[in-house]
């Protein structure tokens, strides 16, 4: 029977999220970790996703794929499928992109040898040759630029498609003439040779954009929101954030998030509301007090009845003000677009004038209309396209590798004008976490640490995680301890060596600390701060020097507000609700100053949203990383301005394209409007600037410095 | 004029043969994930055994 079991056993497909893939030794790690499972036939990593693909008998379960990557060291959790990747920019361009790549060195093959002096049925058999590949390819490759010209047209506007269309589809019509009349002249080459670099630019900005989101998503899918509901027969069970009804218990163990507000039931905790409000030192919350969703339970399990869920919670509320917040992103209009604004009409006028006087000096209606599309031809915005994406994905790159993620290019265009910096205090100009006493770790003896270390890993307590983090840091391995047991809300009681040991809650807590005991040795007192952020002082110091001055706007209570402008020397405001945040900075917005806000709570999303400019620290709550246009890894404040700095050499570099690009056309349309342009000076002229365009952006390289 | 009848359809059937190449490698999903492809080369496949 087993043998005719296993002979065809059923397979099933997991998709596991493991944001903390980076490099091949991960994926190699992760993947010989899943084969290693019995029952597991293969496993895939896609790093792009940070996701891992694995192909498994039906018995193999998701948790114990789990547990498999998180002992060789990987979190990893299923994939939510409703948060599953938007597809992706790059690909319907990519087809198009191969296309037109193959169309034009074709069609260019054939256009050197008519350059080069073909003439009489060659040339003739040349022509038919090109307007053969070129036509269906003009066709094919040319649907992105001419849907999203119609979709503005429909609209009642313009865009920088609208005059690549017109040019591309008259000068395809022009070539098909010159070609069935036998004439001189085809403008294939050119034709397509301007939608492969439009192309081109198109993909470089659509990548950018997928690697970005690639980033935010990994982030966004490891932490899927949900609640432990008891049953009325004590059964527990795991619903997510949308299942939950008002009227449900949940038990939320320490360490957990609320996932919907409600009312405690049983039990008695201390809850972190830092996320929701700024505020940072823990709340004690006893039977009958009321909770929201996105607070961190800190001591004890607790069970809580469910008064509102989804659309009801204060977490909807943020959500409402966040969505009535967007006008000054919708109001800023991209520089491609603003300079297309100007360039359409200044380009559409020249050629109907070049018509026009050509006309009036009499040289016929077919000589005067090929001038026109001459000039069309030639002032088609080929390194205009070029211009604003190749600067921007370079520059996001640089970004990328200093551990700062762009979400879009318009955020770069949105940053650089920045002038003044709003900073949330916890979690963003702190680390938002409690650190120990790094003095007390230091004079602890190496036994001491050891045993603190192995007490602090049997437990899931925020301050005990800390420690771990802490000792590890510092190279401290676990004492082996037995009979460990953990008391929920008083701590963590075990033997080491037959002597008693124990890291508990100090007896009378007043701020956050907990105590070492020893049996026989005087007891430790480890206590626990949010400290600043690495690097905070250099980096303000540099904000101000970039002539960004920042303060401080926080929610937290006023003294705690004080003491952090008391280290950094700044202006603070505390006590700030998300919508007290929201008219800050609309009324410097007001006053004319462009604003950078950097929070990291739920409670700073409005804020986030309503800003010029945003960013939020990686560990930043969903909400907060959702509505930011920046999200920066790592520890250090740093990253705030590196990004304002690269944002402002990036908008440098762009204007200086677009003043290459125009310059190009300065020299270029008056030999058109004479008449003198043929396809090679066209095919030259625009090859050139597009290199020389994307030369200058690649300076960009070393931009985040 | 013989050469030509000979190399152009040379030439274009280079070409469309690196588009069809092209296409396939497209649907076979082999531009999913870049940045997995790039670092892929660097796993040591016979490493197991290494210290």
């Amino acid at each position: 029977m087993s043998v005719a079991a296993n002979r065809a056993p059923e397979q099933e497909r997991t998709v596991l999220v493991v944001p903390g893939m980076h490099c091949a030794g991960c994926m190699a790690k992760v993947e010989r970790g899943l084969a290693g499972i019995p029952g597991v036939s293969a496993a895939r990593v896609n790093l792009t996703a940070r996701q891992v693909a694995v192909l498994h008998d039906a018995g193999v379960t998701t948790p114990a794929l789990v547990d498999a990557l998180a002992a060789i060291g990987f979190p990893a959790q299923p994939r939510v499928e409703d948060l599953a990747p938007p597809a992706s920019a790059v690909k319907p361009l990519l087809a198009p992109l191969g296309v037109a790549g193959f169309a034009a060195m074709n069609v260019m093959l054939l256009s050197v040898s008519i350059w080069s002096g073909a003439a009489g049925s060659t040339r003739e058999l040349f022509h038919w040759l090109s307007a053969a590949i070129g036509v269906p390819a003009i066709a094919y490759a040319g649907r992105v630029f001419f849907a999203s010209a119609w979709g503005a047209l429909k609209h009642g506007h313009t865009n920088m498609d609208v005059p690549i269309s017109i040019g591309v589809t008259l000068a395809t019509v022009l070539s098909l003439y010159e070609t069935v009349t036998g004439g001189a002249t085809a403008w294939f080459d050119g034709t397509l040779m301007l939608l492969l670099f439009l192309l081109v630019g198109r993909t470089l900005d659509a990548m950018m954009r997928d690697r970005a989101r690639a980033g935010v998503d990994a982030l966004l899918r490891q932490a899927p929101p949900g609640a432990l509901v008891v049953g009325k027969d004590g059964s527990v069970e795991w619903l997510a954030a949308g299942q939950l009804v008002p009227g449900m218990v949940m038990r939320v163990a320490a360490g957990e998030r609320l996932a919907a507000d409600g009312e405690i039931v049983s039990g008695q905790t201390r809850l972190d509301l830092s996320l929701l409000t700024g505020e940072s030192a823990p709340v004690a919350a006893l039977a009958g007090a009321e909770v929201h969703a996105g607070t961190l339970n800190l001591d004890a399990p607790v069970d809580v009845r469910v008064t509102a869920a989804g659309q009801g919670t204060t977490l909807a509320e943020i959500a409402r003000l966040m969505e009535a917040s967007g006008q000054v992103r919708s109001a800023h209009v991209r520089i491609a677009d603003r300079a297309s604004r100007l360039y359409a009409p200044a380009v559409h006028t020249l050629a109907a004038l070049s018509f026009a006087g050509w006309m009036i000096a009499g040289a016929g209606f077919y000589k005067s209309i090929v001038i026109a599309i001459a000039v069309l031809i030639i002032t088609c915005p080929c390194a205009l396209g070029l211009a604003v994406p190749v600067a921007q994905v370079v520059a996001c790159g640089a970004l990328m590798r200093k551990g700062v993620m762009v979400k879009d290019g318009s955020a770069l265009e949105r940053m650089a004008p920045i002038d003044r910096v709003l900073l949330d205090k916890t979690g963003t100009l702190t680390r938002g976490r409690p650190v120990p006493d790094p003095l007390v770790l230091a004079s602890m003896g190496a036994d001491d640490a050891a045993v603190a270390l192995a007490l602090a890993s049997h437990s899931r307590h925020p301050l005990s995680r800390a420690l771990v983090e802490a000792l590890s840091v510092e190279g401290v391995s676990a004492a082996t301890l037995e009979a460990v047991r953990e008391e929920a809300g008083e701590g963590v009681r075990a033997s080491w060596n037959g002597v008693e040991v124990a890291l508990r809650r100090p007896g009378l807590a007043g701020g956050m600390a907990s105590v070492l005991d020893i049996a026989g040795r005087p007891a430790w007192l480890i206590p626990f701060a949010d400290s600043l952020r690495p690097g905070a002082t250099e980096a303000l110091a540099e904000l101000a020097a970039l002539g960004a001055p920042a303060s401080i706007l926080s929610g937290d209570n006023a003294a705690a507000v004080a003491e952090a402008a008391r280290a950094t020397g700044l202006d603070a405001v505390g006590e700030a609700s998300p919508q007290a945040k929201q008219q800050a900075i609309a009324a410097l917005q007001a006053e004319g100053h462009k604003v950078l806000m950097a929070g990291d709570g739920l409670n700073d999303g409005p804020a986030l949203a309503a800003a010029d400019a945003s960013i939020a620290p990686g560990t930043a709550s969903d909400v907060g990383r959702q509505a930011a246009d920046f999200v920066f890894l790592g520890e250090s404040l740093a990253a705030v301005p590196i990004a304002i700095r690269a944002s402002r050499r990036t908008m440098a570099v762009v204007k200086q394209n677009f003043a290459l690009a125009i310059g190009y056309n300065v020299l270029a349309v008056p030999l058109a409007m004479a008449g003198k342009v043929t396809p090679l000076i066209a095919a030259a002229a625009m090859s050139i600037s597009s290199l020389i365009v994307i030369g200058n952006s690649l300076r960009l390289v070393r931009v985040a410095k | 004029m013989t050469g030509l009848a000979l190399l152009i359809p040379i030439a274009l059937g280079l070409g469309l043969f690196g588009l069809v190449a092209f296409f396939w490698a497209l649907r076979t999903g082999q531009f999913e994930d870049m940045d997995g492809a790039a670092a892929r080369i660097l796993i040591d496949e016979e490493g197991d055994g290494l210290p």
